[in-house]
Protein backbone atom coordinates (compact mmCIF):
# COMPACT_ATOMS: atom_id res chain seq x y z
CA UNK A 1 0.00 0.00 0.00
CA UNK A 2 2.76 2.43 0.96
CA UNK A 3 4.67 1.66 -2.23
CA UNK A 4 1.69 2.48 -4.36
CA UNK A 5 1.10 5.77 -2.60
CA UNK A 6 4.72 6.61 -3.35
CA UNK A 7 3.93 6.05 -7.04
CA UNK A 8 1.36 8.83 -6.99
CA UNK A 9 2.85 11.92 -8.53
CA UNK A 10 2.78 15.04 -6.38
CA UNK A 11 2.79 17.21 -9.47
CA UNK A 12 -0.72 15.99 -10.35
CA UNK A 13 -2.10 16.34 -6.86
CA UNK A 14 -4.56 19.08 -7.71
CA UNK A 15 -7.86 19.25 -9.53
CA UNK A 16 -6.73 21.88 -12.03
CA UNK A 17 -3.47 20.15 -12.90
CA UNK A 18 -5.29 16.85 -13.31
CA UNK A 19 -7.74 18.63 -15.57
CA UNK A 20 -5.03 20.20 -17.72
CA UNK A 21 -3.29 16.85 -18.20
CA UNK A 22 -6.56 15.03 -18.95
CA UNK A 23 -7.40 17.54 -21.66
CA UNK A 24 -3.94 17.43 -23.20
CA UNK A 25 -3.87 13.64 -23.28
CA UNK A 26 -6.74 13.61 -25.79
CA UNK A 27 -6.18 16.95 -27.56
CA UNK A 28 -3.22 18.40 -29.42
CA UNK A 29 -2.26 22.07 -28.94
CA UNK A 30 -4.98 23.56 -26.75
CA UNK A 31 -5.47 27.26 -26.11
CA UNK A 32 -5.39 28.93 -22.73
CA UNK A 33 -9.02 29.98 -23.06
CA UNK A 34 -10.14 26.44 -23.84
CA UNK A 35 -8.75 25.29 -20.49
CA UNK A 36 -10.47 28.17 -18.77
CA UNK A 37 -13.85 27.22 -20.20
CA UNK A 38 -13.51 23.50 -19.55
CA UNK A 39 -12.11 23.72 -16.04
CA UNK A 40 -13.92 26.86 -14.87
CA UNK A 41 -10.93 28.54 -13.21
CA UNK A 42 -9.62 32.09 -13.08
CA UNK A 43 -6.75 33.32 -15.26
CA UNK A 44 -4.27 33.62 -12.40
CA UNK A 45 -5.09 30.24 -10.94
CA UNK A 46 -4.81 28.51 -14.30
CA UNK A 47 -1.57 30.31 -15.20
CA UNK A 48 0.16 29.22 -12.01
CA UNK A 49 -0.81 25.58 -12.51
CA UNK A 50 0.31 25.67 -16.11
CA UNK A 51 3.62 27.16 -15.05
CA UNK A 52 4.24 24.39 -12.54
CA UNK A 53 3.52 21.68 -15.12
CA UNK A 54 5.76 23.51 -17.57
CA UNK A 55 8.58 23.59 -15.02
CA UNK A 56 8.37 19.81 -14.68
CA UNK A 57 8.55 19.63 -18.50
CA UNK A 58 5.23 17.80 -18.61
CA UNK A 59 3.79 20.28 -21.09
CA UNK A 60 5.30 22.50 -23.75
CA UNK A 61 4.26 25.96 -24.81
CA UNK A 62 3.98 27.55 -28.22
CA UNK A 63 3.59 31.30 -28.46
CA UNK A 64 2.64 32.88 -31.75
CA UNK A 65 0.63 35.72 -33.14
CA UNK A 66 -2.70 35.31 -34.86
CA UNK A 67 -2.98 38.63 -36.63
CA UNK A 68 -1.99 41.04 -33.90
CA UNK A 69 -3.30 38.96 -31.01
CA UNK A 70 -0.87 36.77 -29.10
CA UNK A 71 -1.96 33.16 -29.10
CA UNK A 72 -0.52 30.66 -26.62
CA UNK A 73 -1.12 26.96 -27.04
CA UNK A 74 -0.03 23.95 -25.02
CA UNK A 75 0.79 20.35 -25.72
CA UNK A 76 1.73 17.40 -23.53
CA UNK A 77 5.36 16.21 -23.77
CA UNK A 78 6.38 12.56 -23.98
CA UNK A 79 7.60 12.80 -20.40
CA UNK A 80 4.31 14.31 -19.32
CA UNK A 81 2.27 11.59 -21.02
CA UNK A 82 4.31 8.80 -19.40
CA UNK A 83 4.19 10.40 -15.95
CA UNK A 84 0.46 11.03 -16.11
CA UNK A 85 -0.28 7.50 -17.28
CA UNK A 86 1.85 6.13 -14.42
CA UNK A 87 -0.11 8.34 -12.04
CA UNK A 88 -3.42 6.98 -13.38
CA UNK A 89 -2.15 3.40 -13.07
CA UNK A 90 -1.23 4.06 -9.44
CA UNK A 91 -4.68 5.53 -8.76
CA UNK A 92 -6.32 2.47 -10.29
CA UNK A 93 -4.17 0.10 -8.25
CA UNK A 94 -5.14 1.94 -5.10
CA UNK A 95 -8.80 1.47 -5.98
CA UNK A 96 -8.38 -2.24 -6.50
CA UNK A 97 -7.11 -2.85 -3.00
CA UNK A 98 -9.84 -3.92 -0.60
CA UNK A 99 -10.17 -1.29 2.09
CA UNK B 1 -15.22 2.34 1.09
CA UNK B 2 -12.77 4.59 2.89
CA UNK B 3 -12.51 8.32 2.48
CA UNK B 4 -9.30 7.89 0.49
CA UNK B 5 -10.90 5.37 -1.81
CA UNK B 6 -13.82 7.61 -2.55
CA UNK B 7 -11.49 10.49 -3.28
CA UNK B 8 -9.42 8.48 -5.77
CA UNK B 9 -12.55 7.19 -7.45
CA UNK B 10 -13.89 10.72 -7.83
CA UNK B 11 -10.57 11.81 -9.28
CA UNK B 12 -10.66 9.09 -11.90
CA UNK B 13 -14.26 9.85 -12.82
CA UNK B 14 -13.42 13.53 -13.13
CA UNK B 15 -10.51 12.74 -15.45
CA UNK B 16 -12.71 10.56 -17.62
CA UNK B 17 -15.39 13.23 -17.81
CA UNK B 18 -12.91 15.97 -18.74
CA UNK B 19 -11.34 13.82 -21.46
CA UNK B 20 -14.82 13.15 -22.83
CA UNK B 21 -16.01 16.75 -22.67
CA UNK B 22 -12.83 18.16 -24.19
CA UNK B 23 -12.64 15.81 -27.17
CA UNK B 24 -16.20 14.95 -28.17
CA UNK B 25 -19.25 16.96 -29.10
CA UNK B 26 -21.86 15.44 -26.81
CA UNK B 27 -24.81 17.76 -27.35
CA UNK B 28 -26.03 15.82 -30.36
CA UNK B 29 -29.71 15.29 -29.63
CA UNK B 30 -31.56 12.03 -30.24
CA UNK B 31 -34.55 14.08 -31.38
CA UNK B 32 -32.37 15.29 -34.28
CA UNK B 33 -32.15 11.74 -35.58
CA UNK B 34 -35.81 11.14 -34.95
CA UNK B 35 -36.99 14.19 -36.87
CA UNK B 36 -34.55 13.58 -39.72
CA UNK B 37 -35.98 10.06 -39.96
CA UNK B 38 -39.54 11.36 -40.16
CA UNK B 39 -38.63 13.70 -43.02
CA UNK B 40 -36.80 10.89 -44.83
CA UNK B 41 -39.69 8.49 -44.44
CA UNK B 42 -42.18 11.09 -45.68
CA UNK B 43 -39.93 11.87 -48.65
CA UNK B 44 -39.61 8.18 -49.49
CA UNK B 45 -43.38 7.69 -49.23
CA UNK B 46 -44.03 10.56 -51.64
CA UNK B 47 -41.37 9.17 -53.99
CA UNK B 48 -43.03 5.75 -53.79
CA UNK B 49 -46.36 7.30 -54.71
CA UNK B 50 -44.79 9.18 -57.60
CA UNK B 51 -43.22 5.99 -58.91
CA UNK B 52 -46.53 4.19 -58.35
CA UNK B 53 -44.79 1.55 -56.29
CA UNK B 54 -45.61 -0.16 -53.03
CA UNK B 55 -43.02 -1.31 -50.57
CA UNK B 56 -41.74 -4.86 -51.09
CA UNK B 57 -42.97 -4.87 -54.68
CA UNK B 58 -40.31 -6.37 -56.89
CA UNK B 59 -39.31 -4.68 -60.09
CA UNK B 60 -35.58 -4.61 -60.64
CA UNK B 61 -35.99 -2.48 -63.70
CA UNK B 62 -37.96 0.43 -62.38
CA UNK B 63 -34.88 2.70 -62.13
CA UNK B 64 -34.50 2.34 -65.90
CA UNK B 65 -38.06 3.49 -66.58
CA UNK B 66 -37.61 6.78 -64.77
CA UNK B 67 -37.01 8.78 -67.92
CA UNK B 68 -40.48 7.89 -69.22
CA UNK B 69 -42.27 8.94 -66.05
CA UNK B 70 -44.44 12.00 -65.97
CA UNK B 71 -46.82 12.49 -63.11
CA UNK B 72 -48.40 15.37 -61.21
CA UNK B 73 -47.17 17.67 -63.99
CA UNK B 74 -43.56 16.94 -63.13
CA UNK B 75 -40.76 15.23 -65.00
CA UNK B 76 -38.94 12.60 -62.94
CA UNK B 77 -35.85 14.74 -62.48
CA UNK B 78 -37.93 17.74 -61.39
CA UNK B 79 -39.87 15.65 -58.90
CA UNK B 80 -36.77 14.06 -57.38
CA UNK B 81 -34.94 17.36 -57.18
CA UNK B 82 -37.83 18.97 -55.26
CA UNK B 83 -38.33 15.90 -53.06
CA UNK B 84 -34.60 15.72 -52.25
CA UNK B 85 -34.32 19.41 -51.41
CA UNK B 86 -37.40 19.40 -49.14
CA UNK B 87 -36.22 16.28 -47.29
CA UNK B 88 -32.65 17.54 -46.98
CA UNK B 89 -33.59 21.02 -45.73
CA UNK B 90 -36.24 19.63 -43.38
CA UNK B 91 -33.99 16.95 -41.92
CA UNK B 92 -30.97 19.22 -41.53
CA UNK B 93 -33.02 22.13 -40.19
CA UNK B 94 -34.76 20.05 -37.54
CA UNK B 95 -31.50 18.30 -36.61
CA UNK B 96 -29.79 21.64 -36.08
CA UNK B 97 -32.79 22.93 -34.12
CA UNK B 98 -32.90 20.03 -31.63
CA UNK B 99 -29.15 19.88 -31.16
CA UNK B 100 -28.89 23.63 -30.57
CA UNK B 101 -31.71 23.34 -28.08
CA UNK B 102 -29.97 20.53 -26.19
CA UNK B 103 -26.69 22.45 -26.11
CA UNK B 104 -28.48 25.51 -24.76
CA UNK B 105 -30.26 23.47 -22.08
CA UNK B 106 -26.94 22.02 -20.99
CA UNK B 107 -25.28 25.43 -21.07
CA UNK B 108 -22.79 24.35 -23.72
CA UNK B 109 -21.56 26.37 -26.61
CA UNK B 110 -22.91 25.25 -29.96
CA UNK B 111 -20.18 26.71 -32.13
CA UNK B 112 -16.85 25.60 -30.71
CA UNK B 113 -13.80 23.76 -32.08
CA UNK B 114 -15.45 20.41 -31.28
CA UNK B 115 -18.44 21.12 -33.49
CA UNK B 116 -16.21 22.38 -36.25
CA UNK B 117 -14.10 19.25 -36.09
CA UNK B 118 -17.21 17.06 -36.12
CA UNK B 119 -18.69 18.89 -39.12
CA UNK B 120 -15.47 18.79 -41.13
CA UNK B 121 -15.11 15.07 -40.54
CA UNK B 122 -18.72 14.46 -41.50
CA UNK B 123 -18.42 16.67 -44.55
CA UNK B 124 -15.43 14.98 -46.18
CA UNK B 125 -17.13 11.61 -46.87
CA UNK B 126 -20.51 13.28 -47.43
CA UNK B 127 -19.27 15.74 -50.05
CA UNK B 128 -17.34 12.97 -51.81
CA UNK B 129 -20.55 10.95 -51.87
CA UNK B 130 -22.55 13.90 -53.15
CA UNK B 131 -20.20 14.48 -56.09
CA UNK B 132 -20.04 10.73 -56.76
CA UNK B 133 -23.85 10.59 -56.91
CA UNK B 134 -23.91 13.54 -59.32
CA UNK B 135 -21.55 11.44 -61.45
CA UNK B 136 -23.92 8.45 -61.28
CA UNK B 137 -26.83 10.62 -62.39
CA UNK B 138 -24.71 12.12 -65.16
CA UNK B 139 -24.01 8.61 -66.47
CA UNK B 140 -27.66 7.64 -66.08
CA UNK B 141 -27.00 5.06 -63.37
CA UNK B 142 -29.86 6.34 -61.24
CA UNK B 143 -30.48 2.90 -59.74
CA UNK B 144 -27.22 3.19 -57.84
CA UNK B 145 -28.05 6.57 -56.28
CA UNK B 146 -29.84 5.15 -53.21
CA UNK B 147 -27.18 2.51 -52.44
CA UNK B 148 -24.38 5.07 -52.88
CA UNK B 149 -26.14 7.57 -50.60
CA UNK B 150 -26.48 4.91 -47.88
CA UNK B 151 -22.88 3.74 -48.16
CA UNK B 152 -21.31 7.19 -48.13
CA UNK B 153 -23.58 8.36 -45.29
CA UNK B 154 -22.68 5.26 -43.29
CA UNK B 155 -18.97 5.84 -43.86
CA UNK B 156 -19.38 9.46 -42.76
CA UNK B 157 -21.08 8.38 -39.52
CA UNK B 158 -18.49 5.72 -38.72
CA UNK B 159 -15.74 8.25 -39.37
CA UNK B 160 -17.36 11.07 -37.37
CA UNK B 161 -18.22 8.85 -34.39
CA UNK B 162 -14.73 9.54 -33.03
CA UNK B 163 -15.77 13.15 -32.50
CA UNK B 164 -19.21 12.75 -30.96
CA UNK B 165 -21.34 10.15 -29.17
CA UNK B 166 -19.80 6.81 -30.04
CA UNK B 167 -23.22 5.22 -30.62
CA UNK B 168 -23.51 6.64 -34.13
CA UNK B 169 -20.73 4.24 -35.15
CA UNK B 170 -23.23 1.37 -35.12
CA UNK B 171 -25.84 3.41 -36.94
CA UNK B 172 -23.18 4.06 -39.59
CA UNK B 173 -22.34 0.37 -39.86
CA UNK B 174 -26.01 -0.49 -40.33
CA UNK B 175 -26.34 2.13 -43.12
CA UNK B 176 -23.32 0.67 -44.90
CA UNK B 177 -24.76 -2.87 -44.77
CA UNK B 178 -28.11 -1.64 -46.15
CA UNK B 179 -26.31 0.24 -48.91
CA UNK B 180 -24.30 -2.81 -49.90
CA UNK B 181 -27.42 -5.00 -49.98
CA UNK B 182 -29.21 -2.39 -52.11
CA UNK B 183 -26.25 -2.36 -54.52
CA UNK B 184 -27.12 -5.89 -55.57
CA UNK B 185 -30.92 -5.56 -55.44
CA UNK B 186 -31.59 -2.37 -57.35
CA UNK B 187 -35.34 -2.94 -57.15
CA UNK B 188 -35.16 -2.50 -53.41
CA UNK B 189 -33.24 0.79 -53.60
CA UNK B 190 -36.08 3.03 -52.46
CA UNK B 191 -37.09 0.56 -49.75
CA UNK B 192 -33.52 0.35 -48.41
CA UNK B 193 -33.27 4.13 -48.56
CA UNK B 194 -36.47 4.44 -46.51
CA UNK B 195 -35.21 1.84 -44.03
CA UNK B 196 -31.77 3.43 -43.70
CA UNK B 197 -32.60 7.13 -43.60
CA UNK B 198 -36.10 6.77 -42.16
CA UNK B 199 -36.60 3.77 -39.91
CA UNK B 200 -33.01 3.50 -38.62
CA UNK B 201 -32.88 7.24 -37.87
CA UNK B 202 -36.16 7.11 -35.98
CA UNK B 203 -35.19 3.99 -34.03
CA UNK B 204 -31.73 5.25 -33.23
CA UNK B 205 -32.89 8.76 -32.43
CA UNK B 206 -35.43 7.42 -30.00
CA UNK B 207 -32.85 5.09 -28.42
CA UNK B 208 -30.34 7.94 -28.02
CA UNK B 209 -33.01 10.29 -26.69
CA UNK B 210 -33.98 7.76 -24.02
CA UNK B 211 -30.39 6.92 -23.17
CA UNK B 212 -28.97 10.44 -22.91
CA UNK B 213 -31.85 12.85 -22.46
CA UNK B 214 -34.84 11.26 -20.77
CA UNK B 215 -32.90 9.37 -18.12
CA UNK B 216 -30.20 11.96 -17.57
CA UNK B 217 -31.77 15.29 -18.51
CA UNK B 218 -28.66 17.26 -17.62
Amino acid sequence: MKDIIAELNKAFDHRVRLGIMSILLVNDWMEFNAFKALLEVTDGNLASHIKSLEKEEYIEVKKQFVGKKPNTTYRVTEKGRKSFEAHLDALEKLLNIRP
Amino acid sequence: MTQQHRQHLETLQEIRSIMERSSRFISLSGLSGLSAGVFALAGAAVAGAYLGRWPFGQDDYYPFKLAELHRWGLEAWQFFLIDAIVVFVGALGSAVFFTTRKARLKGQKIWDPLVQRLLINLAIPLMSGFVFILGLIYHGSVGLVAPAALIFYGLALVHASKYTLNDIRYLGAAEIVLGLVATFFLGYGLLCWALGFGVLHIGYGWYMYRKYELKAPN
